[in-house]
Order: C-alpha cells, then structure tokens, then sequence
C-alpha cells in the first residue's frame, strides 16, 4: 500500500521533471487552430511592463482582423522589463516591446533593440511626441507626474492645498508631502525632473537648494510609489501625509474604482508652474522580431482609435492619438497640466546618475 | 527512468549493509548499485543547469562584454566607502535578527516540542502564513497597527493623554528587525521544534535525577542535542535576512539598502550590469564561506541520536508553570505574529465608513473593465496550487536525494556540495533572473518564456529548506538500528522504509510545508521573470495595488486574505499527511 503510494509520488515527481522539459516543445501545438479558419493564426508576442493592460474585445478584434494570436510577457517594472528586453536582444523574447518611457529612452536608443517603423496612425499624433525622429520607437500614450492632495484633510484643516513647487517649502506644510526616491521609482526621478526642470542646474536656487528646503520641511521619501500612495497617504492609508507625488491621472482612478459612486474625486492635483513630468510611453518593434509584419500590425493598432480609446480606463494615462475620445470620467475628473517641465531625453540620459547622486546626498545622507 | 522507479530503494545504499546478498553480476544488480550515483547526479545536474550556467553567463556578459575584460566600471566599488558600509550594515542587521528570532522562537518550538494542547496544529499554521504574504502588504498591516494613526498608538494617546504618537518605528532599523522576526519565527519553530520532538527527554530526565538544575540541564544536555537543529534554522534565518529585499525596501525607507537591493538598483535602476554582478558574487562568496565554516562545525557536532515517537514526548501541560510557559509563548505568537494578519483581513471586510462588507470579495470576481489582466481568482488559486504543489514534489525529491547524499559521501565531496546546495538562497534573484534571459534561450534548454520555469526557480529556493530540513534528522539515525534490521533479514529497501522514513518523515513534512509556502510566495526570482499569462494570487494582489482606488486596495486585502487561507489550509493538509509512518513518528 505504502510502497506504492510513495512509488506513485517518485513518478509523479519524475514525470513533472519531464515535463518542464517538455512544455516548451510542445507550447506552439497548444492551441489549436479554429476549424473555420483557414490558416492556423500566427503568433505574435508583446512585451511590456507589468502595468499595461487592455480590453479583452478590443484585442480580440485585433486578432480576429489579422488573424493572430497575441500572447502578452509582462516582465517587471518599466526598467526590469527593458533590461531584459536589452539582455535577450541576440534572440528576443518578442516581437514588439511596449512600455519603454521617455526617461529610459536613451538606454533604448543606445542599446540599439529597434527597427524604425512608420505607422500611418501616426499623422495623429502631435510632433512632440514624437521624439525619435527615425521611428524606431513611437508614441502610445502618456501620463503627467504631479503631487496629488486629499482634498477631505485640506478642508478639516482650513488649509488651502499648495498652488506650486514654491509652496511645498512654507512653513504650513511642513511634514506634509511624500515623494519617492528617484534611484528606485520611476514617479520619483520623474518628479526630481520635473525640480530639474523648473528651478534648474544654475543661478542663485537651484534644484538641490530646493530639495535642501523641502528636506528641511520635512519631506518624507520612501521607495516606491505603491509604499507612498498605499502607505503614506492619507486619502489611501492609515498614513499622515496629505500630499502625495503620484499622477494627474489618479482622481479619476479613484472616482472608478471608488467603494461607492462618487461626484467629486476625494484627491486634487497641483498643476501649477512646471509642478508635473510628462512621461510618454513608446512601443517599437524589436530586432530579430519573427513576424515583423504582423508587428507592424499590432502597432498600427495601438495607435488606432479603437485600442487608444482603450487606454484610460485600462492604464489611466492618455492617448497620444488625439482622434481618440477621452471617457466620461476622465474628461470630468482628469486635469492635464498645461505647462509640464521640460527635460530631454538625451539631457535625462546623460545626467541621470549624477543628478540621482547628487539628489541622494542632498535629501539621504 | 524505469529502473529507477522500480529500485526505489536507492536513498540507502551502504555498501557493508548488503554483503549478506549473493553478489550477481546481472545488468539489474548493477543497475542496483549504480542507481544511487545515477540519483545523486540529479541535484547536481539541477543546479548545474538552473544556477550555475545562468549565473556563469550573465557573469560572463557582466564582465566580459565582447570577449574582452572590462573591469574599469568597478574603480567606483573600490574607490567609495558606500559599498563597504552595504555590506556591512547587510551582516549586522541579518546578523542581528537572526539572534532575535532565534531567541524569541526557541521557546515556542519547546512548547510545540513537548506539549500537547488545544488548537496546536492552527496555531502552528498561523505562524508560517507570514512567510507568504508580499511585503507591500505587510507593510500596511504594520501601519495599521503601529503607524502614526494606528490602532496601538489611537489607543495609547486616548489612555495616557498624549498629542503626539508614542511609537515611531516608521523607517527605522526596529521595524527591519521587527518584520525579519515577523517572516521567520516559523523557520525556527518549525524545524527546531521538529526536531525536539523526537528527542528522547531521557537523557534530560537522567540530568535531573542526578541533581542538575532545570538551567542545567538545558545548558549541558538540551542545548547540544538541539545543536544540528538550531544552527540549521539558524542559517536559514541568516541568509534569508542577508538577502533581505522588500523588507528593507519597503519597511526600512531608502536610507538602508542591504546588497540586494543594491544590486537591483545597479542592474535594473543604473543598468550597470558589472557592478550588479560584483556585487552579486560578493553575496555568493559570503554565503558560502559562512556555510563551509558551518559545514566543517557540523560535520564535528553529529551525534547519533535517541529519537523518539513524539507521542511518546509530548503531554498535555499539567502544572501551572506548565501552563504559564504554554500559554506565554501562544499569546506572544498570537500576538506578534496573528494580529497582522488578522487587521488585514478585517480590512478587507471594513467599508470605510465604518460596518463589514462583502464587497471587496464579490467584486474579485467581476471583470468590470473587461480587462484582459483580470484574473479570475479561482484561476489564481489553482494557478498558485499548482506551481506550489509541483515545487513541494520537486523540492522534496531533489532535496531528500542531496541530503543523503551528504550524508553517505562525507569527505570532500559532502564539505564542498553542503555549502553549494545553500548558494540559491544567497544569490540575488534580480541576478539570477536576468541569467535565465539570456542563458536559458535556445532548445532544450528554451526555458525562459516557459511556464514551467516558475516551479523549477521556485524549487531552487525551495529546496535548500528540504535539505536543511531533513539533513539533522538524517544524522540522528542511529546506524546501529539499520545494522539490526539488515541482520533480522531486511533488504535496502526495506530498512530504508522501516526505519529512515519514519524518522526523517516528520522531517520531510516540515521541508514540505517550507517549500509550498517558497512558492505560494512566489519567492524572489520569479517575480522578475518575464513570465507569460498564468498569474498567480501574489501576481493578482499586485495588479491591484498598482492602480489607485479604495476598491483596488480592498480587493488586494481580498485577496490577501484568500492567499493566508489557502496556505493555511495547505499547512493542515500538509501536516495531516499519514502514509506509512511519515509523520507519525
């Protein structure tokens, strides 16, 4: 009885060993081809971020017109899965990698992973984002860093939230913001960008004065923006701190995905004088890519209508293509701030490090 | 393959054990004797494809960037103080919460040892149910109750008058420690108390009755005998620490960083792939003298044992000392360990103006935005499930083999492989994840985009606990009692089943219960793999914090609180496990 119970076990154990050698093998077999097609669908493979999302119809709609099957490889946060995708470049894991944002857009460039492409979606995407001009990347979507504030706990204070940067510093806010740390979160080097941006590296204040003010003003930093947003925030959390370094795109978040329906978003941006980072999100088609035709499909299709009108109710960022029409919730609750502070992508990549040392120096030590 | 299934007797081979058989020379025979070696290449070959080739390329590549060595990168690792201070601040504080652990939890594996009492087995579950929980939610947990607007300081402003918070641990090293304790006190318990109940109290009972005090008597004979035990769990609680990540991430704030974390800013934040991977190997030089030293203590400490039927140690507490010990060391682990968990789950049933709802959970199984990331939660629970209980079966087979095998091979082979088989667990996950990239890429080794590749890393982490596990057990065995039954007539097979088995069966469950619990975690590595659509409960729990909204906080306690009960019934199941004697012993 014993003996072949524990048999059965070594079995089973031997035979899993098995099969994680022969899963791969036999993946593409998998999924079988519907009868009524013709042809068996092509496969076609994204990979992203862990944050992209998208509506199940509208990329059964993609799939349907090109006969494809699209398998989706989420590989991390925005850094994790470019590194990877910069690691596998001999032999990539995909055919289009989507998710590579403006502060990471020289790493791409330089690690030279993309063909150019031109779609014809992109007639209508404003030029300024459209940052290389060869195509190799191209713009989907994008997003603004901005400080968030609770408006409940500005109004059981009787304190009017800050109109800027500058008012950050003032003695009425002190020990009141969250921000993250820019070597380990993509809203905090966003958001140190947009301090580069607007004070400068030059002249009597510049950036890092501002930060040795805000450090004496008591700033809170923590790592990640789900540790500010879940931890720190007292819209969110159990936490103290009214204003948060998040996106101009998280009210209408919170009005969706709000216990019950509300009218008002219980959280405001600070919009004023270059207080946001714009972050744009890029796709392109990887290098080595085994079906680059069906690749130039999937980006004609990002780009179109259908799936930009998906974006922000999927992602909470806006789209690039501005045929698309924004939803309900966002048109009402979503604020797009109108000057963002303005930062290259060739002066991000050239400085990063030293501007996220010297920023660690300043606010850490 | 089929031999091996056949000859299942291979674990205990023993050369002087055997003599009483007519030597044969078929093809069987020989099959027989050689099936042991062919078994202990398994582990090796394991760790050879699933650790050493990815690490040695991405090494390469590190180092090495086409064909020609570029070390100028790393001027700024000798040139800094910073890195040296990481590591030191990495070894104090893992060093630190080891002692802290292990002295908060040796009393608890006593009382589990050598008492019986009501809710054990629940109590017992409770506290391994830390292990898996992602730290971002831990972390509000620990705000909940200890935060500035928690519920221990709301309770002491209002009873002692104060404006300010009492308690402070935000960002501090306390809290490291804290959370450390938090995660690992089971370790200890389990495998320690494990242990101690099999211990025979005779020996300790021979101490008293010849005068000895209770201090003694634990000094002089419980203490050594728990030794194996205790420095194992302890190794296992260092290294975790060592390599400690979210902890420090999350809880610690960005003034600490252990090497860890530094690594996956250098790799993924910098991308600066040479330091990352010296970095890297730092932890692994570390990792590995700190388990040679321990190899060579250990190798001197063994002692057969007389192990016991827990049955035959374990009572009910009968006096009121008894009681007090008992009853202490369940209330500081309900306490320190089940009231975090237990204000996630009232979170996750709390509206937040005040009473209980169902929402949360009702609303994990609507897709509302027809997202293709919504994950359906009973298709996150079998994807869980079924990842966990491949890397049990896996991380049990391959660590019973590697535990005989350092048993049987003592001498080099053993001194050089028992530090090689805990190197999984001191290596960074980032660094070993991006090997995979990069090394597992071509047919048959095609691994990377694979779904099977998440049990096979699981199982990397998983199976140093089996070998830890089952390793002070093993050396415990009396030979004398498997030269007996090789007397009374039994063959390999038969003495293995009768007598190794029952003994290190306990053993094996407690490894079991680690290696479910590595994986339902989604432990390191995985969560940095590319990985293709099979989300698990942990994947699901961090798509829902990655967007703003009460009701994607409240479905990631939801879900939280499904991942603790899952695991808890996977404890129960686990140590419910009877067949031929594993267990009962």
């Amino acid at each position: 009885m014993f003996e072949a119970r524990f048999r059965a076990i070594v079995v089973g154990a031997m035979l899993i060993v098995l099969a994680g050698c022969a899963v791969p093998m036999q993946a593409p077999a998998t999924q079988p081809a519907e009868p009524a097609a013709t042809e068996a669908p092509q496969t076609i493979t994204l990979m992203s971020h862990d944050s992209f999302a998208a509506s199940e119809d509208v990329l059964a709609q993609f799939e349907e017109e090109n006969n494809a099957k699209l398998e989706l490889l989420p590989s991390g946060d925005a850094g994790a899965a470019l590194t990877q995708a910069i690691l596998s470049k001999e032999n990539p894991l995909a055919d289009v990698f989507f998710g590579v944002d403006n502060t990471f857009f020289s790493r791409a460039m330089e690690a030279g992973i993309f063909e150019p492409y031109t779609p014809e979606g992109l007639q209508n995407v404003p030029d300024r984002f459209i940052l290389d001009p060869e195509h190799r990347l191209l713009p989907v979507d994008y997003g603004d860093v901005c400080l968030n504030y609770d408006k409940a706990w500005f109004d059981e204070e009787g304190l009017e939230p800050p109109q800027n940067l500058e008012d950050l510093t003032q003695l009425e806010y002190e020990g009141l913001l969250v921000a993250e740390n820019p070597a380990t979160s993509s809203p905090g080097l966003a958001f140190m960008l947009a301090t580069v941006g607007h004070f400068g590296e030059l002249g009597d204040y510049t950036w890092l004065d501002y930060w040795l003010d805000l450090r004496d003003n008591d700033v809170t930093i923590v790592n990640g923006w789900e540790e500010a947003y879940w931890g720190q925030f007292t819209a969110a959390s159990d936490g103290d701190k009214p204003l948060v370094v998040s996106y101009a795109s998280s009210p209408p978040a919170e009005v969706y995905f709000a216990e019950e329906p509300l009218d008002e978003a219980p959280t405001g941006v600070v919009t004023g004088g270059g207080a946001c980072f714009r972050q744009i999100e890029f796709i392109g088609i990887l290098k080595g890519a085994k079906n680059r035709a069906l690749a130039e499909k999937l980006i004609d299709f990002m780009l179109g209508k259908t799936f930009q009108e998906d974006i922000p109710l999927q992602m909470f960022v806006f789209p690039v293509n501005q045929a698309a029409e924004l939803p309900k919730v966002f048109a009402q609750h979503a604020v797009i701030p109108e000057n963002p502070a303005d930062v290259s992508p060739g002066a991000i990549d050239q400085n990063r490090d030293r501007w996220i040392e010297a920023w660690t120096q300043t606010v850490l030590r | 393959m089929r031999e091996q299934e056949q000859n299942p007797q291979i674990p205990s081979t023993g050369s002087g054990r055997r003599t009483h058989h007519a030597p044969r020379t078929t093809l069987l025979t020989w099959l027989i004797r050689s099936a042991p070696v062919i078994l202990y290449i398994l582990p090796v070959a394991f760790l050879t494809v699933l650790f050493f080739y990815p690490l040695f390329e991405i090494f390469k590549l590190s180092f090495v960037p086409e064909g020609r060595l570029s070390l100028g990168s790393l001027e700024k690792l000798v040139s800094s103080s910073y890195y040296l201070k990481t590591l030191w601040f990495t070894i104090w504080q893992a060093t630190v919460s080891m002692l802290l652990t292990v002295l908060l939890a040796l009393p608890g594996a006593y009382i589990i040892a050598r008492y019986d009492f009501l809710g054990k087995s629940v109590i017992q579950a409770l506290t391994t149910i830390p292990f898996v929980l992602p730290t971002v939610v831990v972390a509000t947990a620990f705000t909940a109750l200890l935060g500035p607007r928690g519920w221990v300081n709301t309770a002491l402003m209002g009873t002692l008058g104060l404006e300010e918070p009492l308690i402070n641990l935000q960002f501090t090293i306390w809290i490291i420690l804290l959370a450390h304790v938090f995660y690992n006190y089971t370790v200890v318990l389990r495998i320690v108390g494990g242990f101690w109940a099999n211990l025979s109290p005779r020996v300790e009972e021979a101490a008293a009755v010849l005068g000895a005090g209770r201090w003694q008597v634990f000094r002089e004979v419980t203490l050594p005998l728990l030794s194996p035990a205790i420095t194992a769990a302890s190794l296992l609680v260092f290294i975790f620490d060592f390599t400690s990540f979210g902890v420090i991430l999350i809880l610690g704030g960005p003034r600490y960083a252990t090497l860890e974390v530094e690594i996956y800013r250098q790799a993924v934040n910098l991308f600066n792939l040479p330091v990352a991977a010296a970095l890297s190997l730092a932890q692994i030089v570390f990792t590995f003298s700190l388990m040679w030293v321990y190899t060579r203590l250990q190798a001197r400490t063994s002692v057969p044992l007389d192990l016991r039927a827990r049955r035959q140690v374990q009572r009910a507490p009968a006096t009121r000392r008894e009681k007090w010990i008992v009853g202490g060391n369940v209330a500081l682990m309900l306490g320190l360990l089940t009231t975090p968990l237990l204000a996630l789950a009232a979170r996750s049933f709390s509206e937040s103006g005040g009473g209980w709802t169902l929402n949360f959970y009702r609303e994990l199984f609507i897709n509302r935005r027809g997202s293709i990331m919504f994950v359906p939660p009973i298709e996150a629970v079998r994807n869980s499930v079924g990842f966990a209980g491949a890397t049990t079966l896996l991380a049990l087979l391959l660590g019973l083999i590697a535990a005989y095998l350092l048993v049987r091979r003592r001498g080099w082979i053993s001194s050089v492989l028992d530090p090689v088989f805990m190197l999984p667990l001191g290596t960074s996950a980032v660094t070993l994840g991006f090997g995979y990239i990069i090394a597992l890429d071509q047919p048959p080794l095609n691994l990377r985009a694979s779904p099977a590749l998440i049990p096979l890393a699981h199982t990397l982490v998983a199976f140093p606990f089996v070998v830890r596990s089952v390793l002070p057990a093993l050396r415990g065995i009396d030979p004398r009692l498997r030269e007996a039954a090789a007397v009374l007539g039994a063959g390999p097979w038969r003495v293995w089943r009768e007598i190794d088995l029952p003994i290190v069966g306990r053993a094996l469950l407690v490894g079991a219960v680690f290696a479910f619990t590595v994986s339902m975690g989604e432990f390191g590595a995985t969560i940095f793999i590319a990985r293709p659509q099979v989300p698990t409960m942990p994947v699901a729990i961090f798509r829902f914090l990655g967007q703003p909204g009460a009701l994607n906080y409240g479905q990631a306690l939801a879900m939280s609180t499904l991942l603790m009960l899952v695991v808890g019934v996977g404890f129960l199941a686990i140590e419910r496990f009877r067949v031929g004697g594993v267990g009962e012993f």
